[in-house]
This record gives structure tokens, sequence and C-alpha cells, in this order.
């Protein structure tokens, strides 16, 4: 018992046992990444983050937890790993769910309206203003205002300008 | 005994909302005094009936009755009673009811602080009120009866939804609610001013008031309504441009232009037939909203159970209620006399480009949330409108309207000149360029984040309207003249605006996530945090069971933090559910997910679970914002103008 | 003044839209498939481990593709029409059985062989097929969910009709009703039949 216990006290044992404690820490700490490859997984990410999740009611493809989004994230890694392009990938999906399962509609002719109308419309309604405006400018001043009325405007024109 | 009793007074609420709506109206129009003094009295004898409703209803989920049909589709007799009595709102009846709840509850306040109104305008107001809140009456009535009975009765019932178990579902739906009815004060005013042919400054001074605290209700709902998915369904976001947000952020924008156009109104007469348009416009895309929710053309996240029925009863009262007061603007704005003149550059025409900014933002979202719906019924197929195209189409438009707030503000009625602008503003455009370039430059040289262009514009028009906004006010104190609170009320929400922009640019440019499966003492870094699982233990939660993780968070060693996410699985339901643990922060928020158990660690067989860390900077800036802008809006309505009593001779 | 009455114009043109699309149902999507020729794949049936099916086996006639799983809850409601359907051997029924054996069905730590998911698999479709009556000519075994993807597959059960071609004609998503059978399978099914 004695010769075992004093086989530990060496020092040349204990510097082991202190390197091989130290050494397991520093291995058994950081938590394993899910992703085996980051640069596919935010490819994977960004791409899936457009698409919509088919079986949820209105969930992208990234965040979804249902199963069949997880099977097609796989889908879209495995995808990557073939070298295929952003937009082959999207095809890939579109042949098989439809169009539906893009969140960000591609510009066809279909889709012109939605794309460019609201800069149609803007264009319509700055122009619109514009005429408006110039058309007040034109405009002479129209009071039928008695005296007492103007002092009253007048009142609360101030009160109004302190705001 | 109580469901009948509640069904009942409902009955009896549409018969007086009924006579609400059409009695002033008539004795307006006829003159006839004793008609339109009618109006109060109804309309608190409406108040009181609903109330009795609504309070017959929540007593029912108190008491756990589950022979009444919507409690035993929204309870449970383990629910906790706080979450029984929001649970009233959880489902369509119970929403609706309170929709002609907090109806009758802002007639009530408009017939109470409406003394200094003629009889006649505030007759035809509590009129049309009356006039809608039969409309819902009616709907309720017919189509969604929340006291409908289950007979023989549920034995329990089949509970809320967990997502819905949460404080957010308390006052979530009560604050927006407020808002979307709130546009309905506005909405009677303005039809009521067409009615009467009387649009003037002082109709505007009555409609502000109203309009501002229905808009700082909406505000702070739709920002509830963010916060509550943020911390609640577990992955960070804050928005999705899901069909029942957009519903909900359409009337915000509208109201937005509204309360700035009024402002136009009030003070100088100008845009009347634009801001009773907008006046009708901000109701109509409320009821709208309505439709899209309940109707079922649209696939969201949100929406309540549907039936075709219900989709065709909110059309047909859109159509009665948004086709009469079209057809009623068309046939009496032009009538309406015109304002005084304005320069092409003043702070009218400002206005006048808030309003169109607005109004054509608001145009895109709708055209986006129904395009899928219009191709649909057009037969030309189905497609999907998400995020990514609201992104690419509301950043260009409202971008410039927050460019345009600055110059707004500086600029003066009926004539400014546009270099006095530029030489008063050109420091804060100079400060406001360095502190965009610099900032992200800064970041990135710190290895924090690439740098973005639109972190870039974001950091720009934030730092424009701050200082701007600072600049406005210093050299406005140095004036002469006593400054109203709503000049501090908008520099507020002015400001609030900016903060959220703010959060919203860092927030994007910025976030960081880790997905890692960890086993306990296995940590995960993020940026200089330091994030190490503990423990996992079982936890016992009054109606579920728990998976509790406890994460401790350290940062140069030193312990700040504790995080504990939760892998639930309530006992009605059998879908797990997950709860997020976030630790917020001024400049940024931890976000820990909990995941599903994986396989474990090769080496050493330990356990595993899949666990999702966010790394949010900023983000409080978001809710932040919003509270500043409630508050702005708050401010402005406490304006003494407001509270001033009109006397009734002196219309301008 | 006529641009007053802009506003109820746009109103108006917006409430027609609505009412078109309260008649539709924004949760029938059709598939992009229909036209195309079935996608090809090689899988292990039911019956035995060395027997596999592919589609170019039913090559000249008329067919259909039932996608099912014994988890899937509205494959029971559908079941006992196709059983009966089946019976009068108008047009033969190809089972695909998707995703049998889930993440959930695995013990935790371990993942099983694809041996052990096949004869997983088999057990389970065999028991519920025995007890529910089997409408299928074969079933093939799709684990993985692949099959289903190159379908188009996300709300099981679904069912495809497809020509003598190869190309397919019609897509279901959902259990089979007595209606949409009698109103566009068999009609369709005759058709194809003809040519």
């Amino acid at each position: 018992m004695q010769r075992c216990f004093a086989l530990f006290c060496r020092p040349s044992v204990l510097v082991a046992l202190l390197w091989m404690c130290l050494a397991g820490s520093l291995m058994a700490k950081e938590a394993e990444p899910n992703a085996q490859d980051p640069v596919i997984e935010a490819r994977m990410v960004h791409i899936s983050e457009e698409l919509r999740c088919m079986v949820c009611q209105n969930e992208s493809l990234a965040s979804s937890h249902a199963e069949l989004a997880g099977d097609l994230r796989e889908e879209v890694r495995s995808l990557i790993r073939q070298n295929k392009t952003d937009d082959e990938i999207k095809a890939f999906l579109i042949t098989r769910y439809g169009d539906f399962v893009l969140y960000r509609p591609t510009v066809k002719p279909m889709t012109w309206a939605l794309w460019f109308g609201p800069f149609v419309l803007l264009l319509v309604a700055l122009t619109a203003m514009l005429m408006y405006l110039r058309q007040r400018q034109r405009q002479a001043p129209q009071t039928g205002w008695t005296d007492e009325q103007l002092k009253k405007a007048e009142r609360l024109l101030k009160d109004g300008e302190s705001a | 005994m109580i469901p009948e009793l509640g069904h009942y007074v409902l009955i009896l609420a549409f018969w007086i909302a009924l006579a609400q709506g059409v009695l002033p109206l008539a004795g307006a129009t006829k003159g006839h005094l004793a008609w339109q003094s009618m109006a109060k009295p109804l309309t608190a004898l409406h108040f009181g009936l609903v109330l009795l409703a609504f309070l017959a209803l929540m007593w029912s989920f108190v008491i756990n009755d589950f022979s009444v049909l919507y409690v035993s589709q929204h309870s449970n007799s383990l629910l906790p009673t706080v979450y029984r009595m929001a649970a009233v709102w959880g489902g369509h009846e119970g929403s609706l009811l309170l929709w002609a709840f907090l109806l009758a509850l802002w007639s009530i306040a408009v017939a109470i602080f409406s003394r200094t109104l003629p009889l006649a305008m505030s007759a035809r107001v509590l009129g049309v009120l009356g006039l809608i809140s039969t409309g819902f009456l009616a709907f309720i009535l017919t189509t969604s009866n929340p006291f409908d009975r289950l007979l023989p009765a549920a034995v329990d019932g089949r509970d809320l939804n967990p997502l819905l178990q949460d404080v957010g579902l308390i006052i979530h739906p009560p604050m927006l609610y407020m808002g979307y009815v709130g546009f309905s004060v506005a909405f009677s005013f303005a039809i009521a001013a067409l009615l009467s042919g009387r649009l003037d400054a002082a109709w505007a001074r009555w409609s502000r008031p109203w309009t501002l605290v229905a808009w700082v209700f909406m505000t702070f709902g739709i920002g509830l309504g963010s916060w509550w998915a943020y911390s609640e369904l577990g992955w960070g976001g804050w928005w999705f441009w899901d069909p029942v947000e957009n519903a909900s952020l359409m009337p915000w924008l509208f109201g937005t232009a509204l309360i700035h156009a009024l402002m136009a109104t009030e003070m100088r007469g100008g845009f009347k037939a634009w801001t009773v348009l907008l006046a009708i416009g901000a109701f109509s895309l409320s009821l709208l909203g309505t439709f899209l929710v309940r109707s079922g053309v649209l696939t969201s996240v949100h929406a309540f159970a549907t039936d075709p029925r219900r989709g065709v009863f909110v059309l047909i009262f859109l159509v009665v209620v948004v086709g009469s007061s079209l057809t009623l603007f068309a046939w009496r704005a032009p009538k309406v006399s015109v304002g005084g003149r304005m320069g092409l550059i003043s702070r009218e025409s400002f206005l006048l480009a808030n309003s169109v900014l607005l109004v054509v933002a608001t145009g895109a979202v709708l055209l986006g949330t129904l395009y899928p719906l219009i191709i649909d019924a057009l037969n030309m197929g189905k497609l999907s409108v998400g995020a990514p195209y609201f992104n690419a189409v509301f950043v260009p438009l409202l971008s410039p309207l927050l460019f345009l707030m600055v110059p707004g503000v500086a600029a003066s009625w009926k004539e400014a000149q546009i270099s006095q602008l530029v030489s008063r503003l050109r420091w804060v455009a100079l400060g406001a360029l360095v502190l965009a370039c610099g900032v992200p430059a800064l970041l990135q040289e710190l290895g924090q984040g690439e740098w973005l262009w639109s972190t870039s514009l974001g950091l720009f028009l934030s730092a424009w309207i701050v200082l701007g906004s600072v600049k406005h006010a210093i050299v406005r104190s140095r004036q002469p003249g006593r400054i109203a609170l709503s000049y501090w009320g908008m520099q507020t929400a002015h400001l609030g605006m900016a903060v959220l922009v703010v959060g919203i640019t860092m927030v994007k440019g910025y976030e960081l996530e880790r997905d890692v499966r960890i086993g306990i003492g296995e940590t995960v870094t993020l940026r200089d945090f330091t994030l190490e699982l503990k423990r996992m233990e079982d936890v016992d939660g009054p109606n579920y069971k728990a998976l509790r993780a406890t994460l401790e968070v350290k940062k140069d060693q030193r312990i700040v933090a504790q995080l504990t996410p939760e892998k639930r699985r309530y006992f009605s339901t059998a879908m797990p559910m997950t709860e997020a643990a976030i630790d917020s922060g001024l400049f940024r928020d931890l976000y820990a997910s909990l995941g599903d158990p994986v396989e474990p660690h090769p080496q050493t067989r330990a356990p595993r679970w899949n666990l999702h860390v966010y790394d949010k900077p900023f983000i409080s800036w978001l809710w932040a914002g919003v509270l500043l802008m409630v508050l702005g809006g708050v401010i402005a309505a406490l304006d003494k103008r407001y509270r001033r009593a009109a006397s009734p001779a002196n219309p301008v | 003044m006529k641009k007053f009455l802009i506003p109820l114009g746009f109103f108006l043109g917006l409430v027609i839209f609505l009412a078109l699309g309260l008649q539709r149902d924004p949760k029938e999507i059709p598939s992009p498939l229909v036209g195309q020729a079935a996608p090809a794949f090689k899988l292990f049936t039911l019956a035995a481990d060395n027997q596999t099916f592919e589609p170019k086996d039913m090559q000249g006639q008329v067919w259909m593709l039932n996608v099912w799983a014994t988890w899937c809850v509205a494959c029971r409601e559908e079941h006992p029409l196709l059983v009966e359907f089946s019976k009068q051997h108008s047009v033969p029924i190809v089972g695909l059985s998707y995703k049998e054996v889930q993440a959930q069905d695995e013990p935790p730590g371990a993942k099983l062989s694809p041996e052990d998911k096949r004869l997983l698999a088999r057990q389970r479709s065999e028991k519920w097929l025995r007890t529910r009556g089997n409408p299928y000519v074969v079933t093939a075994l799709d684990l993985d969910g692949r099959v289903g993807i190159d379908y188009g597959v996300y709300g099981v059960p679904e069912t495809y009709v497809i020509d003598k071609q190869g190309v397919i004609r019609y897509k279901l998503v959902g259990a089979i009703t007595p209606e949409v059978l009698v109103k566009k399978i068999l009609p369709l099914v005759s058709d194809l039949q003809k040519t």
C-alpha cells in the first residue's frame, strides 16, 4: 500500500496526471455545431429564407420545424454540394412544388404589376401632387371674411405657429 | 343562465345601437332636437348592455363553463385564471365581442368628452358610431355567437393554444383593437362633417385628439405584437410581412398620414377633402383587415378559423360602410371651400409629400398582400408574395419619408425657402453622414460585422432625424413665445421613429446566431460571450411538463447572465412547444432556444440537445422606439388647445 | 368633379377581387408536375426484400399512385374508399409508403440501419393493410422521402393519375372523397384508357 502511494507522489507522475486533466477539460468544452460546413449552411439559410414551408401556414423553409422542411433543407444542402447555383436550386423546387414555394416572386409579365406597380403609383402620385401645388401657388387667396373673423383667424394662426 | 343572459343582452344592445344610429342622424338632418339629444343616453345604454354581455362571457370562462361551445374550444380547467380571462379574445367569436365592446367604449368616451361640440355634430358622430356598432352586433348575432351552447357539455375544454398562453395575449389584442376601433371615431367625424357640409379647421381640431389617441393605441398594439412574436415564437423574428400583420400596418400608415394632414387642416384650413378621405380610408383599412383575417382568403399563421359565411357578411358590411362613405365623399367633398395659398416649398407641401408617400407605401403593402388573391381570382395560378418583396419595396418608399421629417418640421407655413433650409441643415447632414459611415467602418475594423450599405442608410436617416430634431428644438426654445405640448409630442414621436430605425438597422446588420448540439459542461461562443450548459432538469408547470436547460453566460470570465430555455409539453396538446430565454440589454439581447435531444457525444456518449443561440444587437431599441412614439402621441394629445372649450360661435 | 369618384371606383374594383377570392381556396395548390413525365425511381417493395418497383414497370397502362403511411390520420379516412374502388379492377393502384419510419421511432442516440428500417416499415404497413384491406397491386417503400420530394409531396395522402406514356395527368392532395372519385378521377381514367 505504502509503496503504491509513494509511486503517485513522484513529481513526474503528478505532472502527467495534471496535464491529462487539463487536456481533457480543454478538449471536451466547445459544443459541436449542427452544421457540417458553415459555408454551405450559410448559403442554405440564405436560399431557404426566401422559400415557403409547404406544410406550414406561413413560415419560411429556414425557420420551420416541420419534418418536410428539414428534409427539404437537407436537399438544398446536397444540391449546394453538387455546385448548383441559387437559381438552379430554386428551379429544382419550383418544378416540384410550383411558384407557390417562392416568397420572392420571379419578375415575369404576370408579376410586372406587382414589382413595378408601387413605383408607377409613386410617380403618378408625385406628378399629381406637383400639379396640385402649382395650381395652389397661382391661386389668389379667397376670403369673404369679416374683420372680426380675420382677427380671430390671426389669433388662431399665432397659436398654431407656436406648435 | 349567464350565457343566455349574455346572449339576450347582446340582442338588446343590437336594437339600442340601431336606435343610436338612426334617431340622432335623422334628427340632425331634420333639425329634430329631441332626437339629437337621444344620442348620448342611447350610447350610454348601448355601452352598459355590451359590457354586461362581455362580462357574461368572461364569467363563463372563469368558472370553466364547458357547456358554452366557445369556452370549451378555447379553455381548459388547468388553464391559469388570468389566461382563462384573456382567452375570451383567443378565438374569432370572442374577439368580435371584444371589438363590439371597445366600439361601445369609444362611443361613450366620445359622448362624455364632446360637451364642447355642437349638438348636431355630436349627434351625427354618435349616430355613425351607432350604425357601425349595429353592423358588428348583427355579424356576431347571426354568424359568430360566442354564447352558443354545447350540449352535452364537454368534460374539459380543448385548451387555449399554448402559443397564446403568454402575457402578450393579455394585452396585444385589446390594445390593437383599441386602435382599429379608434379610427372609427375619426371616420365618424369625417362622415359627420360631410353630412353637415361643415368641413373646417374647428372640425379638424375636434378630430385630431381622437385620431391621435387611436394612433397611439395602434402603434402600441403593433409594437406589442412584434415584441410578443419575438419573445414567444422561438427564433427571434419580429416581423414577417404576414397578411395579418400587414392588415394592421395599413391602417397605421393611413393613420399616420391622417394625423399629419389634420395638422394642415387645423392650422391652415388646407387639405380638407384629402383629410376626410384619409379618415375614411384609415377605418376602411381596419374593416378590410377584419375581412382578410376572418374570411379565409389568405394563408396566414394568425388567421382565425374560417367560414365562408363570415367572409360574405364582412364583405357586405365593408361594401355598405365604405361604399356609402365614398359615395358621400364624391357627392359632398367638391362643395367644400378651398383653403389658402401654399407655396411649392412650404410646410403644407411637406405634409402633402408625407401623405403621398404613406399612401403609396400603403398601396404597396396592399398590392403585395392581395396579389396572390388577384392572380388566383384571374385563374392565373398560385403564387406567394413574402418578405423579400415587401422589404424590397417598402424601404425605398419609407426612406424619403424619413428624410423629409427634418426639413418638414423646419419649413414654415405657406412659404419656405429652399436655400434657407439647406443652410440651416447642412451641418446636420454632414454630422449624419459622418456617423453613417464612421460607425459601420469602425465596427468592421473591430471584426463585428461587414459594412453594408443598408446599415449606412439606416444610420444616416436616424442620425439625420435626431440631429435635425435636436437642432430645431434648441433654435425653437430660444425664440420668444410659449411652446405648445404638441411640439414636444411631435419631437418625441419623431425621435422614437429614429430610435426604431437604429434598432432595425443594427439588428439586421449585425445579428449573429449559432446552431449547435450541446451536452452538459459544453460551451458555445457568441461574440465575446461564452454560454455553458450547466444542467438539464424536469420542471412541472400548472398545465405542462417542461425540460429546462440552465445556461451560464460569461463575459471576460465573469458571469453576466443566466438563461433558462425550456421545451414544454402541454397536457392538452401533443405538440411540444419551445419557450425561449432572453437576456435583454440596452445594446444587445441574448436569445436561447432549446431544441430536441440528438445523438450523444461520439466519444463520451454523454447526452446532447439542439440549441440555437442568438446575439441580437440593439433590438431593445425597437421596443424603446415604439414606446417613445406612443409617449409622443400622448403628449401631443394632451395639448391645451384640445382641452380648451371651443366657443360655438367661431367657425373659422 | 369626376376625380372625387376615383376612390369609390378603386374600392369597387377591389371588392370584385375580394368577392372572387372568397370562392377560391388559397390552400389548393395546383401541381406543376401535371403534364410532366412521372419522375423515375427504383424502390424496394413491401412484399419482399429482393423485389423492386419502378414507374416504367407500369408503362402501357393507366395507373394510380397513392402516397400513404400508417401514421397518417387522413389516410385512414380515404382507405375504405380506395379498397372498394380497387375491387372494381378498373385501374391498378400502386402504393407509395412515405417515410413510414419517423425520427421519433428511432431510439435516441442510435440510428437504425436501412435493413432494420425496411423491416420495421414492412411490419407496420403489412399489419395495417391486413386490418384495413390492401387496394394496392404493389407498394413501394420510400423510407427517406426522396421520391416524395421528386413528386412534390407535402400533404399525405396524395394521389396521382398517370397515363400509358407515364405522364402525370392529375394530382390530388388530401384524402379521396366519393365526389372527387366520381367527378374527376373516374372520367379521367376512362378517357386515358381509351387512347
